[in-house]
């Protein structure tokens, strides 16, 4: 059974279809990546499968349990770290898990014994009583990732948690997620970023205008759009190579990109042709920022 | 979890923040300290009371039930504060029953408004007020200050949530000063013009400001009309049907957040 299952999930508001038959199928364990430009539906999304926003339309289940009827023991069953880091800046970090552990209803000592496990799995131990608001990005937003784990989930919930972090604290981030994962929790990502999908996720759904209009793995979805790109560096007539090539150009490097059809030989024989030297050659799979401008322009159009 | 172990929860909250940034707080009783103060000496002298009695006397109850009003203000900022970060959020997404934000809210600004009441009290009897009238009447007094705070934190937090933007907030902190004004708090309505006392009156502020006076034994200010026959009354009667109004709709607009 899927651990989180949407079908023909609709919210309207007023003349926008934030979701618009959205569908979702994710096993338990996994890091599921929800993928799409500013105003696909994925906050949207995340909020109707946390139990916040009410829906219109469709069915969802979270951890085995009908998100409509149920709300509560989905509650009980998830974290959720929205887009903003939501945590008490004034409180301490102790303090902060401390707090939300005891609303998860466990007894001062317990949430106290579990804070102390969670700021230690955080790097978060020597800034335990300091302040939230002297925190980096990065460490707020892991405070905020630790305050969802208090009762070890089974579902988390992150809606675009590396949005305005420096790199460094996208790393921190980053492997957070990966030790929640191997943990044994499933975790939805919402992301504009490909290379964070790319990075995190075994499987990608892609979302437009409110809903999943690809989904795969990385690998199969770079697959989807086509075959592999071979760019080409050389000496001579570059544009007239483009032309025969059917490739595009980069004037600044002096290469031309192709898509490799009809295989690599095919390519060699036709710059031969015209008598151009190679400089260099380099075989690649497309980039998931390529599929992901294929997929939603198409939908676009 | 129950609903009111939750709400005891996220108030506790509340009061740590005290003892992180006690600041915020004690300038907030320094700025009620100031108005005291700027009233009672600085205004006061000028200011008779109709019917007689001391000034300072008569503007004691009056600041008491001010602050009570301003208590709106800081409730709203509150509860916005918590929506626009997402920590409302994460508390609706939490296995808590769905009054325990609100009653979290209910217990930590009745507990800082009860100490800011009792700092206003001692810093009163430093001043020369004094209470004249018997301990029941006092508590009595202090009980109908503590419910019109009780009501207007219904209304802050049906502001707090329905209008959750910076600008709502700034609106409420204008807004109340001529609330506060247009009442007797300061000065009687019957030094007013007619209309202007008449509305004046009818503040719900000014029923229990006259109705703390009558209780602590103080000058009312007031020889006629509804509020000198009624007052204790109006000031129960008053924050009941404000409270009767303002918690539903403030139910409301939780449950409006699912929308």
């Amino acid at each position: 059974m899927d651990t989180l299952f949407a079908e023909g999930l609709r919210k309207r508001y007023g003349d926008l279809n934030a979701l618009d038959g959205f569908d979702l199928h994710v096993p338990a364990g996994v890091i599921h990546g929800l993928l799409g430009p500013n105003g696909a539906g994925k906050t949207t999304a995340v909020k109707a499968l946390t139990t916040l926003i009410d829906f219109d339309g469709g069915v969802a289940r979270v951890a085995g349990f009908d998100v409509r009827t149920q709300a509560r023991r989905v509650r009980a069953s998830i974290g959720l770290i929205g887009q903003n880091a939501a945590v008490d800046e004034i409180l301490g970090g102790r303090q902060n898990l401390v707090m939300f552990g005891r609303l998860y209803g466990l007894t001062k000592t317990d949430a106290r014994t579990r804070a102390d496990e969670l700021l230690d799995t955080f790097g978060l131990t020597g800034a335990a009583d300091r302040a939230v608001s002297t925190y980096s990005g990065g460490m707020r937003r892991r405070l905020d990732i630790a305050a969802g784990l208090v009762l070890t989930p089974a579902v988390l919930f992150l809606d675009e948690p590396t949005t305005g972090l420096d790199p460094r604290g996208r790393n921190e981030v980053w492997t957070s997620i990966r030790e929640t994962a191997a943990r044994g929790t499933t975790v939805l990502l919402t992301t504009q970023y490909l290379d964070e999908a790319d990075q995190l996720a075994s499987e990608i759904s892609v979302m437009n205008h409110g809903r999943v209009v690809a989904e795969g793995s990385p690998e199969a979805l770079k697959r989807k759009i086509g075959g592999d790109r071979v760019t080409i560096t050389l000496h001579g007539p570059l544009d007239e190579a483009a032309r025969a090539l059917g490739g595009t150009v980069d004037a600044e490097t002096r290469s031309i990109t192709v898509e490799v059809t009809d295989g690599l030989a095919a390519i060699v024989r036709t710059l031969d042709a015209l008598d151009v030297a190679l400089d260099d050659l380099q075989l690649r799979r497309p980039t998931l920022d390529e599929v992901f401008l294929t997929l939603t322009e198409k939908e676009t159009v | 979890m129950t609903t009111l172990r939750a709400g005891w929860i996220i108030t506790q909250r509340d009061l740590a923040h005290w003892v992180r940034q006690p600041w915020g707080p004690v300038f907030g009783l320094l700025f009620s300290i100031m108005l005291l103060l700027v009233f009672g000496f600085l205004f006061g002298g000028a200011i008779n009371v109709p019917g007689g009695g001391e000034y300072i006397a008569y503007l004691l109850p009056g600041m008491m039930a001010l602050s009570m009003l301003f208590g709106v203000e800081s409730t709203a900022t509150a509860m916005a504060n918590d929506a626009r970060k997402g920590i409302t959020d994460r508390f609706r997404a939490m296995p808590i029953g769905s009054a325990s934000v609100a009653l979290g809210r209910v217990g930590a600004d009745m507990t800082n408004s009860a100490v800011e009441l009792l700092v206003m009290l001692l810093g009163g009897l430093a001043v020369g007020w004094r209470i004249t009238g018997d301990p029941a009447s006092a508590a009595l007094a202090v009980l109908l200050l503590l419910l019109l705070r009780f009501s207007m934190l219904w209304i802050g937090i049906f502001i707090g949530l329905r209008f959750r933007g910076e600008g709502a907030t700034s609106a409420v902190q204008v807004l109340v000063w001529p609330i506060g004004f247009l009442s007797t708090a300061i000065v009687s309505a019957e030094t007013m013009p007619g209309w202007l006392g008449a509305i004046a009156a009818w503040n719900p502020l000014s029923a229990t400001a006259t109705a703390a006076r009558e209780l602590f034994g103080n000058p009312t200010g007031v020889t006629g009309g509804v509020l000198a026959d009624h007052a204790v009354w109006l000031a129960v009667a008053w924050p009941v049907l404000l409270t009767a109004v303002f918690a539903p709709l403030s139910a409301r607009a939780y449950r409006r957040l699912r929308a």
